[in-house]
């Protein structure tokens, strides 16, 4: 199945390449009362078989609802969560394995950065803006004397359209918008190509979020960055990325060309969610009521594990687990689409 | 005699005293509500949405307070109502769907325990009849084996389904009015639409107005019979929602729009509003939006429009009289 994302990667050399990616989470109760109420040991599979690639300066997304596991994945591609099996590779170089020096480690850890979504949180409070965004560079030693540093920090907060000035203002001195621009200034620091955006703009008005996410498009196109931006917002997963995966109960479901997928959703789901964006142009075409809510991820249905929402499941869906379908460039992960049962 | 909009609010103006003098929350905002009509808030954090539809329900939080203005219900004054004759009229009159569906309910009771009591504090009827009422709304509201789910405490339901049970709970003394303050803001999309579609059928059915607040400019599209933007505590334009979101009028509706990424068009540019909302303690003189206004004039930074015709919805805009006398 690996064969759907490997293409990209002959094609342009792939900046990003995950492989077979998993992660499992032990929530079992403590062993006391394992043995008192006699329940197994429960797993949580948040991330299951997950692979894709993102070529150089492409924008890759990841889509889904709450308890999908696209943060995860996006936890585990930085090095914050380590994965469970699978592979990572960022340039051709394996995150997970151990046979790096902690001198390519270090360079690997430079070149991948991190956007969260909450700007209130991801800021140390007590620090000054110029000494948040002065600790990558320290960190990696990019820079060594004081006045080069200040400079630096100087010209990141100009390219974030803030004033060198504000470096000597603490966080909360700053509105929502402004503060993730700062995280921006801080992922830009040291100089990465491939930066995770794990919601970005959630956490930001509309008029704020159209602000960061042209800054975002902006800063890429002037520094080739690689993006993985996760979303729970299909509008803004289709503005920003070229490639678009969807993601449901820790597994991808499909991917596709960004205007493929809106125009053409092949996966039920897909379909579903696409159905169940609230209709801005008011066309007043009726819309499929969508039915159900995300099972429990620690005991998730057999088979495909959206099938007890689908429309078209049948008895095959129910037992046997769909793999992604190669179809040319794009997959989807579904036995009705497989069959022409749509 | 003219009959009376269900809910009228005349120049309100809710301030929040502070050592250093009041701040003014919402300055001076008006509009009706019709019975049966959805009429959509919107605005972005901090407009003062959410305050508006506390202070209809007279649960601002201290110290805020309705510094001047009325709010009428069917024509009589209730925003200067005592505390006890408030709270029989909230639940009664007024049913009210906060964001967080966790919040508005008790965790220590179960859900049937709370809409029972909330019948029989509103209603004159036996705890039986009660009961039966109880199980009719969920079932109205799509809870399954409503009659077994009564002795469920509300952490056993999932967020789409507590939301549902607030909605039941906003119903059960059948309002004519209800709040609805970001009721979708916490769910996810495929939830938000049937918790949407859910608040639109039952309230029809009950014939029942709703106040939609929300930051969700796609909700609003989806549900609301009219519109009201409400920029820094004013009304920058109000009207009904086709025309708002089709063809705004207001530079900030139409920026607003703009700023949307859109599901059909193509990878452009967003429309970027610079700056942004002003905070309480510094908005500025005139237009409250001229420092991010393109088309700001002189006029805009000295005195404060009203809301101006354009069309058939209205627009606090002085680039409206201009292009109105021109065309003249």
């Amino acid at each position: 199945m690996n064969t759907v994302m490997q293409h990209a990667t002959a094609e342009s050399g792939a900046v990003v390449e995950v492989r077979s990616l998993s992660r499992t989470f032990d929530v079992s109760k403590p062993w006391l009362n394992r043995v008192l109420e006699r329940s197994p040991k429960a797993f949580l599979k948040a991330a299951q078989d997950i692979s894709f690639s993102i070529s150089k300066g492409e924008t890759f997304a990841l889509v889904g609802e709450s308890g999908s596991g696209k943060s995860t994945v996006a936890k585990m591609v930085v090095g914050l969560l380590e994965a469970s099996a699978g592979e990572i590779r960022i340039e051709g170089v394996d995150m997970r394995s151990r046979r790096q020096s902690g001198q390519e480690m270090r360079e690997l850890r430079r070149r991948i950065q991190m956007i969260f979504q909450d700007p209130y949180a991801s800021l140390n409070p007590r620090w000054r803006v110029d000494r948040i965004i002065a600790e990558p560079i320290r960190a990696f030693k990019l820079e060594s004397s004081e006045e080069a540093i200040s400079a630096r920090v100087g010209e990141l907060l100009e390219l974030v359209r803030l004033h060198p000035r504000d470096g000597a203002k603490y966080p909360h001195e700053f509105s929502g918008g402004q503060r993730q621009r700062i995280c921006i200034a801080r992922a830009l620091a040291s100089k990465p190509e491939f930066l995770v955006c794990d919601e970005p703009t959630s956490a930001l008005d509309v008029s704020v979020q159209a602000q960061i996410l042209n800054l975002m498009r902006d800063l890429q196109d002037e520094f080739g960055l690689t993006y993985l931006f996760i979303s729970h917002d299909l509008a803004v997963v289709r503005h920003m990325a070229k490639r678009i995966g969807v993601m449901y109960l820790g597994r991808l479901v499909e991917v596709a060309e960004s205007r493929e997928l809106f125009r053409n959703p092949r996966h039920p789901y897909t379909r579903m969610l696409l159905a169940a964006i609230p209709d801005l142009d008011m066309t007043g075409t009726p819309r499929r009521p969508v039915e159900g809510e995300i099972p429990n991820p620690i005991n998730p249905p057999s088979g495909c594990a959206f099938h007890p929402r689908c429309p078209l499941a049948n008895d095959r869906c129910k037992r046997e687990l769909p793999l992604l379908q190669d179809m040319g460039g794009a997959g989807v992960a579904c036995h009705a689409v497989e069959e022409g049962r749509t | 005699m003219m009959r009376h909009p269900l809910l009228s609010v005349k120049d309100l103006r809710v301030e929040f005293p502070t050592r250093r003098g009041a701040l003014t929350a919402i300055d001076g905002i008006s509009f009706d509500l019709r019975e049966g009509e959805v009429l959509g808030v919107v605005g972005e954090s901090g407009a003062g949405k959410s305050i508006t539809g506390t202070a209809v329900i007279g649960l601002l939080e201290p110290p805020g307070r309705i510094a001047s203005g009325e709010i009428r219900l069917k024509g009589e004054r209730i925003d200067n109502l005592p505390p006890a004759a408030m709270r029989k009229l909230r639940g009664k009159r007024i049913g009210m769907v906060f964001q967080d569906p966790l919040t508005s309910l008790n965790p220590l009771f179960t859900i049937g325990d709370q809409i029972i009591e909330t019948i029989m504090t509103h209603l004159p009827v036996s705890e039986r009849e009660a009961r039966d009422r109880a199980v009719a709304l969920l079932e109205e509201v799509g809870i399954p084996a409503a009659g077994q789910r009564l002795s469920a405490y509300p952490h056993q339901f999932s967020g789409g389904m507590r939301q549902r049970v607030v909605i039941a709970l906003a119903l059960c003394a059948e309002p004519e009015l209800v709040i609805a303050d970001e009721p979708t803001t916490a769910l996810d999309v495929s939830v938000q639409s049937q918790i949407i579609r859910l608040l639109q059928r039952v309230c029809r059915d009950h014939g029942t107005a709703v106040m939609l607040i929300t930051h969700d400019m796609g909700v609003i599209a989806e549900t609301a019979d009219r519109v009201a933007v409400m920029y820094s505590g004013r009304i920058a334009e109000i009207g009904p929602v086709r025309d708002v979101i089709k063809s705004p009028s207001h530079p900030y509706t139409i920026g607003l729009m703009g700023a949307i990424p859109s599901l059909t068009g193509d990878h452009d540019r967003l429309t970027q509003i610079p700056g942004s909302m002003p905070r309480l303690d510094s908005i500025p003189r005139g237009c409250a939006f001229n420092p991010r206004c393109s088309l700001t004039m002189d006029r805009c930074r000295v005195e404060r429009p009203d809301l101006i015709p354009a069309g058939d919805s209205h627009a606090a805009c002085w680039k409206l009289l201009e292009t109105e006398g021109a065309g003249r």
